[in-house]
């Protein structure tokens, strides 16, 4: 699992929980170390047993969990890098919704060695969407069910999100738009770039 | 297509385009050239008063405009802020029409402008390209970010390896390279082997605890009674080597080993405990070895410390040709069987 994903978990779990909450789970999960590094590439079961431990430290529901690092990812400012690229994918909600299809490739594009599985979004009525996330990263429908509903709030739209759950190994999130331009939003400016 | 048409179409297609008829004054304009200069009004002004041609070079007329090769431009904007542009320019049956683009300097402008994707012809590759920069600049602050830390950890590592972690002195590699530098560069030093005396009664008797209190004590009599530039190694479980450079007075150092005897004699107390040890020396020059080796005047002083044991312990004894090794006594054996 690439590092980027370790550390924004070690980033969430430390900003929402405490730092002592993390080295329990690091020493719990026999990791040998505290810190991951974003630009290096850890083992899939290191992830898995980071994950167990958290879950099991904090006695909350794993996927509950995975949604508020999704949003913790698009809201908190140590990760404002994260929210302004995903901000470049279009102008409106339904843009960004939009290009939530190239996602793969522009993370790609960003950093080569970070692989995540197709998204592909469908409109079946007006205002009405549904997300397909393909397996490959378990978890990954949920911290995107957060994100979504977070990037919601930062277009100022109204939507509603429901993971309905896996079909055939892909999971789905359903996705209602009951207005887009709800409420001001956050400012997104071009040029502003963070820090 | 009449004039009308194609102005529309340009509006929807190129919003950075400007129309020129035949004086060469700006007849349209897009709707991002606009805002580039909201305050005066770029429609109806001579396109060469707006910008600089930097390329082609000399481009003082409306004809030396259309004769560009390709009609390729590179522009500035005479006023602040001079934004430079990269602009292709077709002739018209009358005038011309230029499409401009940021080019390289789009950062700048999109920050100078306020602009947004909505400034942007959809084709255009701007915003990708901000994304781009965006993420190249995020990957390359976490890639120097792992950088610092491992250039950390490395310095970390070498410093370690270079010191016994037990007492903060040098180890027998640092030793071995220190001696090596002065050899190579003729320095002249003396080297003064050290051996704890009852050590390993404190050890049997108080345990590890207080024999590793010991010597973190004796490191620190040792760092207190050599110069800065001294060296100091611990070289074996009670073993030390001090290093002297440039010091061949046998007065002050014999001078030296007195005040560290005396100095090691005073008792050291650990948990209400007295650990009582003492030292034994033997010292060499490195100028009494013709041509010496470290490996060899180590040896000299592991025999001048062996006469300064025999000769009753807490002694000093300079290294002398005609002092030999007994049989059981050698570098290779713990001192610990002398005690």
């Amino acid at each position: 699992m690439h590092g980027l994903i370790n550390r924004a978990i070690q980033s969430f779990i430390c900003h929402n929980y405490g730092r002592e909450c993390w080295l329990r789970v690091t020493e719990a999960a026999e990791l040998g170390f505290v810190e991951f590094e974003p630009m290096l590439v850890y083992e899939n079961e290191t992830t898995d047993k980071v994950l167990v431990e958290i879950v099991r430290d904090l006695g909350r529901n794993r996927r509950d969990l995975l949604e508020d690092l999704g949003t913790y990812l698009v809201s908190n400012p140590n990760t404002e890098s994260l929210r302004r690229l995903l901000r470049f994918g279009g102008v409106t909600y339904v843009e960004f919704l939009h290009s939530l299809d190239d996602l793969p490739d522009r993370a790609r594009m960003a950093v080569s060695d970070l692989t995540l599985p197709a998204l592909e979004l469908r409109e079946y009525a007006l205002g009405h969407y549904t997300l397909t996330c393909q397996p490959g990263l378990p978890g990954y429908a949920d911290v995107m069910t957060g994100m979504l509903r977070t990037m919601a709030d930062d277009y100022g739209a109204l939507a509603i999100l429901d993971h309905k759950g896996a079909t055939g190994g892909a999971e789905i999130i359903e996705i209602t738009l009951i207005e887009s331009s709800f409420a001001e939003g956050r400012s997104f400016e071009l040029g502003a770039r963070a820090g | 297509m009449t004039e009308e048409e194609l102005a529309e179409l340009l509006d929807q297609l190129c919003p950075m385009h400007l129309m020129l008829n035949a004086t060469g004054h700006v007849i349209e304009a897009g709707g991002t050239i606009r805002k580039l200069r909201p305050d005066c009004s770029v429609v109806g002004a001579r396109f060469l008063d707006l910008f600089e041609v930097l390329r082609p070079r000399r481009v003082m007329s409306m004809e030396e405009l259309l004769d560009a090769p390709d009609g390729r431009l590179h522009l500035r904007f005479r006023d602040d802020p001079q934004t430079s542009f990269k602009a292709s320019l077709a002739p018209l049956a009358e005038g011309a029409v230029v499409n401009m683009s940021f080019g390289i300097s789009l950062l700048d402008a999109v920050g100078a402008y306020g602009l947004s994707a909505a400034d942007f012809a959809h084709t255009d590759l701007a915003i990708e390209l901000l994304y781009l920069i965006e993420a190249k600049s995020a990957a390359m602050e976490a890639s120097r970010n792992l950088n610092v830390r491992l250039q950390g950890a490395k310095i970390a590592a070498e410093e370690q390896a270079f010191t016994d972690t037990l007492t903060g002195l040098k180890n027998r590699r640092a030793l071995d390279l220190i001696l090596q530098r002065y050899l190579a560069a003729s320095v002249p030093f003396a080297l003064m082997h050290v051996d704890l005396d009852y050590f390993k009664t404190v050890n049997d008797t108080l345990g590890h605890a207080a024999g590793d209190h010991v010597l973190q004590e004796v490191a620190r009599i040792m760092v207190d009674v050599t110069r800065s530039d001294d060296t100091v190694a611990r070289v074996g479980g009670d073993e030390f080597v001090i290093v002297f450079p440039k010091l061949r007075d046998r007065k002050q150092l014999d001078a030296i080993a007195k005040r560290l005897i005396e100095r090691l004699e005073t008792p050291i107390g650990y948990n209400g405990e007295e650990c009582r040890i003492s030292g034994s020396m033997g010292t060499v020059l490195s100028d009494q070895q013709a041509g010496g080796e470290a490996g060899e005047l180590l040896h000299a002083a592991d025999l001048a410390l062996y006469a300064a044991k025999h000769g009753g312990r807490a002694g000093h004894r300079f290294f002398d040709p005609s002092m030999t090794a007994p049989p059981a006594i050698s570098s290779a054996v713990p001192r610990d069987r002398m005690n």
